[in-house]
Order: structure tokens, then sequence, then C-alpha cells
């Protein structure tokens, strides 16, 4: 690119002004914008934890209900059953969640490959919504990071029932104050329907979600 | 400058492709069957969101508010983005979008480069540019991979290999992959796929996607997927490099509790997608340590330009619009020329590359309006459609011919007398070509009008001959 030939920003920038001309108070004109869209839900606490178990069920994950002493034992019990065994334990994740007779591998910067070696992941979340089935990972300093959810074949989430909205929009306003570090939304396993819209669980991604639905 | 769509601006017009597309029995076949689960799904998915339509009047009026102001919300962006971390760049059009690509590519010494499934730059022409830099891109979306081993044309917006059936895509892994052995069923193919990708995912230290949504306030960026293969790109890779289009803004970070619940819906039927990313510029100790965002317009602000066809840019590519189309359903994706196929595609393409290429994509629809029905942001591509028709004739005028014919048409509807005459002259002309009723090919010019359909012949007596004779017999 010649010297002489005007920056690439300022031409966008220029062409766009011609093009939308004036425009008013952009303040005011968003705060206009119509949101008749539930914002809220209405479920009773209880109704609200069936419906994200049932729809964890959908995915394919399992859902270990237990009490908040109960977490290790709900831990074992999910490790048991999926036969796993040495399993990293993501920042964030406190010692009382970890059952003896397993190996637990604490995540200080672990590399891809061991990572990828490991037989899953154990992790907490930061919020989930009971209408899609969707789990909410917080990212950055203390909690864990994105790769450590990510590479494991196998990802076993504790979810504390206070954690658990409804819809969609309560969990975007419950996160909205960390949209600094990154965030991980999870809806089920991964998938695909990209070979004659046949839907095969577990691509790239952890093919095993597991939950502790913490009451 | 000058904005490109792929190949499109070399493209045959649609009516010359879907000729060939039309006797290609397994691709019908095999678009069909996908259309019609994809469509099964969504509708299921739609109905049990009882707020689906305060969810549409809210992301299109969030689009044109973005759309009014864009230049502010680009410029917050910007800064956002750059005080987290991030480098932005700005590309005019494709050429310079895959040049600033290349050279940070190239600023790092890498010669490969994974990628997460982005139309843009498929739109861009990447690939073909990277290739001739000496990078090797690698299509991670099992979609993608597909198309990209198989050195074919992706034809939708979501699903890109709809159009390849199972059979098919063993006999390409199995040639492309090098395996001996691999098993018939879509699980088969999908671990295949899995352990191809694996390594070149540990592996490959440049990352490169597009973004569904670039969020002004917070700088951040949303990646919508299902596979785990666009997590593995934007967090794997030391660099990471966003392709992403001036029109994907939304103002805050609350902004996509609106567009997060119609994009899955509307494009696979979910009621969530199993991924979304959100990230920020460069966070330590996680994902990245370098990120550059190329905003591109690449026509963009053409298509901004005209207030008639503007909310084209308000798309969120979720391929609705494909799966309904009566159309894309007969000819799938690849006659339409472009990346952009189907309704979409038909408005998009030619607005982009400023009406100068795929001037007969306005024509490929019958706008019978089911697009504007399903679009999540009602962007109601019938009327935009009559509008870039409406371009297109004015722009070249029309046939010499056609322009006589529609001059002698006006002239004949403009008085019974004239009209009566006029059928008088029709029944006399008609008869060499009348069977049944009905005309089944006409000689010369005139051939177009029955090359795909008959034209009912006159009737021996019009509406006026029968109603003057009725008149004439109750008064007698």
């Amino acid at each position: 690119m010649s010297a002489a030939m005007p920056d690439a920003k300022q031409e966008i920038l220029e062409r766009i002004r011609k093009a939308t001309g004036g425009a008013g108070d952009r303040a005011a004109e968003y705060a206009a914008i119509p949101r008749e869209y539930r914002r809220e839900g209405g479920m009773a606490p209880e109704a609200r934890l069936e419906l994200f178990a049932a729809r964890l069920y959908d995915y394919g994950a399992s859902v270990y209900r237990c009490t908040a002493a109960q977490i290790a034992d709900a831990v074992a019990q999910a490790l048991t059953q999926r036969r796993r065994t040495a399993i990293v334990v993501s920042q964030g994740v406190p010692a009382s969640w970890l059952p003896e007779g397993f190996e637990f591998v604490e995540d200080n910067a672990l590399s891809y490959a061991a990572l990828d070696q490991s037989n899953g992941v154990l992790t907490g979340c930061e919020a989930a919504v009971a209408f899609t089935g969707t789990i909410i990972l917080r990212h950055g300093p203390g909690q864990p990071r994105r790769a450590v959810t990510l590479v494991p074949d196998y990802h076993l989430c504790v979810v504390r029932a206070e954690q658990v909205v409804e819809t969609l929009p309560e969990a975007i306003r419950r996160v909205e104050e960390f949209r600094a570090v990154p965030l991980t939304t999870i809806s089920g396993p991964s998938a695909t329907s990209d070979i004659e819209m046949t839907r095969v669980k577990g691509v790239h991604g952890p093919r095993t979600l597991d939950v502790v639905l913490v009451l | 400058m000058s904005a490109k769509v792929g190949q499109a601006a070399g493209a045959p017009s649609f009516a010359d492709a879907a000729r060939g597309m039309l006797g290609n029995t397994q691709l019908r076949h095999n678009v069909r069957n996908a259309t019609d689960v994809i469509r099964a799904r969504r509708a299921h998915a739609v109905a049990e969101t009882l707020d689906w339509e305060q969810l549409r009047d809210s992301a299109r009026a969030v689009k044109d508010h973005v759309l009014r102001h864009l230049q502010a919300y680009l410029e917050q962006f910007e800064t956002a983005c750059t005080a987290a971390g991030g480098k932005v760049h700005w590309a005019r059009d494709a050429d310079e979008a895959n040049g600033k690509i290349v050279d940070i590519i190239r600023s790092h010494g890498a010669t490969e480069v994974i990628k997460v499934k982005t139309m843009t730059s498929d739109e861009t022409a990447l690939n073909p540019a990277l290739e001739a830099a000496g990078i090797t891109p690698i299509e991670t979306d099992l979609a993608d991979l597909i198309i990209q081993l198989g050195a074919d044309k992706p034809s939708h917006i979501v699903v890109p290999a709809l159009h390849r059936n199972r059979a098919e895509i063993r006999r390409l892994f199995m040639e492309k992959m090098q395996l001996k052995e691999l098993g018939e069923r879509a699980e088969d193919l999908t671990a295949a796929a899995r352990r191809y990708l694996r390594e070149r995912f540990l592996r490959v230290r440049v990352g490169l996607s597009g973004a569904n949504f670039a969020v002004a306030e917070s700088g951040s960026l949303c990646v919508v997927e299902s596979e785990g293969n666009g997590r593995m790109c934007v967090t794997l890779p030391k660099v990471l490099i966003s392709l992403v289009g001036i029109e994907k803004i939304v103002p805050t970070f609350g902004d996509l509790e609106v567009f997060l619940q119609l994009l899955a819906r509307s494009a696979t039927g979910e009621r969530m997608n199993p991924y979304n990313s959100i990230w920020t510029g460069v966070t330590p100790g996680d994902g990245p340590e370098e990120f550059h965002v190329v905003l591109l317009d690449n026509g963009r602000t053409g298509v901004l330009d005209d207030p008639a066809s503007r909310a084209t840019l308000a798309c969120i590519r979720c391929g609705a619009c494909l799966n309904i189309c009566p159309v894309y359903r007969q000819t799938g994706g690849h006659a339409y020329g472009s990346i952009y196929a189907g309704p979409i595609g038909a408005i998009l393409t030619p607005q982009l590359q400023a009406m100068r290429h795929s001037q007969s994509l306005p024509y490929a629809s019958t706008l019978c309006g089911a697009c504007y029905d399903v679009c999540p942001v009602k962007i109601d591509i019938p009327e935009i459609l009559l509008h870039l028709r409406n371009k297109v004739v004015k722009g070249h005028g029309a046939p010499f011919a056609e322009w006589m014919a529609m001059k002698v048409a006006a002239r004949a509807f403009s008085k019974g007398g004239r009209l009566e005459s006029a059928q008088k002259l029709v029944r006399i002309a008609q008869k060499p070509f009348v069977e049944d009723g009905v005309i089944g090919r006409l000689p010369g010019m005139m051939a177009n009008w029955t090359r795909f359909r008959d034209l009912p012949a006159v009737p021996a007596e019009s509406f006026r001959q029968w109603w003057a004779k009725r008149q004439r017999k109750e008064i007698s």
C-alpha cells in the first residue's frame, strides 16, 4: 500500500458516515429498543432444577444430585460409573470435592499433551440455564483455563442449585460482570449434524459431559 | 477498490447453473433430505419458544440501531478491544483483508493455520490467498473439512456439505486420510475427523476464526458452534486472527441474550448450540498471547448506502431461509454461484459486488415469502429482491424485444376494444401451438415463456364475450 492511499479505517468510516448521515441520540435510541421477550423465568425452584436435569438427560449427560456435604461422594460415583481414574482438577475446585481413591492432578499450566492424555477434568461453573440445559463457565485468574475444559475427553461439572436460572437473559445478567475474561457456554457434549443431518455426539470437545447438581 | 464474493463474479447465470443441478438426482435427494430434517427441528424449537416474535422484534430493532450508528459502534469496539490487548485492523476489501492476514501469519514464520468455519473467509477467498503465500489452511469444521478434502464448494451457510451423502464422504475420507478401513455410520466418519484433526489442534500455532457477534462496549467476540473445533481454534494457538464483517456489531454484552436465543433455533433447531465462546482481547495464562481482529468492509458500506436494502446487513447467517426456500430445495446451493446461497445469498451476493455481478440472483426466487416468515431478524427478502430486480433493469434496461413487447402489451391492455382485437389475433396465431388447451412450446424469442412451464391458451370465448351473450339471453 502506498503512503498516498488514505487509511483503510478512515475510508471505511467515511463511507459509513456518507451512508448513514447524521445519526440521532444513540443512547436514547438504544434505551428505546423494545424488549418484550421473557427476561425473567416464572418457575418454582424445584421445577426449574427438574427442567435443567431433564435437558441434561436429553443431551446424554448423567446428573448426580447431592447435598453440599456429599459432593465428593457424587464425584466418586460419576467417575466410577464412567471408569475414569486420572482426572485433572481445574483451578477454583475446592479440595472438599475430591474423593479418596482417585488420582487427581491439579492444573498448573499442564501441557496440551498432558491434558490430551488425561482421563477427564473436574470443574465448577458460574451459572446455568434450565430452559436450554446450558452451563456457563467463567475462565481467567483462579478459574478453569479454557484448554482444561476442552482438551480432556470427559468433563464432570459441579453445578450448585442457586447457580441455575430459568432463562438465558437471567444468566447473561449474572455473568455480565465477567465479560472481560473468557466465557464458554456448554449445552451438552460436542456434537455435529454435518453428515446427513444425523446428530453425532462427541466430536472435538469432551465427548462425555456429566453434572453433579448440588441441592 | 473492488469487493468480491468468492468466485461469484465469474459464475454462470442462476438459470444456466440451475439447469445442470436439476439433472443431478443424487444432489437433489441429499438437499431435500437435509432441508426436511432441519425444517422440522426448527419448527419444533420455535414453537416451544413462546416469546419468539418478541425476540425477533428486539433483534431487528438492535440490528437497525447498530446500522444507523455503525461508525460510533465500530470505534467503540476498536477502543475496547485494543484496551483488552487485541490489535484491530481495517480492510476495505477482500484482497486487503487477505493481505493483512498473510502478513500477520508470516510475521510469526508459520506455515500452517487452523481455521474454524468462517463464511467471511470464503467470501474473501482467503484459502487460495494463503496457499499462494505458502501457508496451509486446515479447515476444522467437519463439513468444511469435507469440502476442503474434496476440493468442493460450500452449498449451504450452516451445513456447507449438505449436498454430500455418507457414502461419498466415506470414500473421500478413506482416500484423503489414507485409511485402509472405515465404518460407514456418521459416528465412524466423525471419529475419523476427530483423529485426523486432534494432532493438528494441539500442534498448530496460529488460529483463524470469524465471529458471529462483536460486542462494541466490551470489545468481545462471540463464536457460535457445535463440534468444539471453534473452541480449539480460538483457545489453543499462540496467535489468533479473527476476520469480522463490520455488520457483526452488537452494542452491549446483554444483547447476546437476544441473538443467542434466535440463532441456534433458526440454524439447527437446537434450543442452544453445544458451544459458545466469548472472549475479550488477550487473557494472560488462558488462550492466545496475541490476538488480531480484521474488520472487513468488502462492499458492506455500499449495501448500507441504500436504505431500501440496508436490512440485508441484519442477517445473522442462520440459513433458515435456505432450508425453507422452494427454489433452493430444488437446485441446492451451487447454482447460486456464490458462497452465499438461497434467498439471503440472492440479495447479499449482488449487493456486495455493487450490482456489477450475479445479476441473475434476484430472479432466483418465486417471491413466495417463506424466507421472510422464518427470518429471525425479519428481513423482508421478497421486497429487497424486487428492489434489486428494479436496479438490475434500470442498470442495463430490459432487452429490446421485451421492452417492445411490454409497450405493445401496455397499449393492448389499456382499452377493452384493443384487448379484444388482440385476443382475436392471438386466437388465430396460437393455433399451431395449442394442445389440450395449453401452449407447450413457443418458437423463437418467445421460447423463454414456455421453457419451464405451459402457457394457458387464449380460450375460444373471452369473459367479456360470455358476459355480453349472457346479458343478451336474459333480456330476450
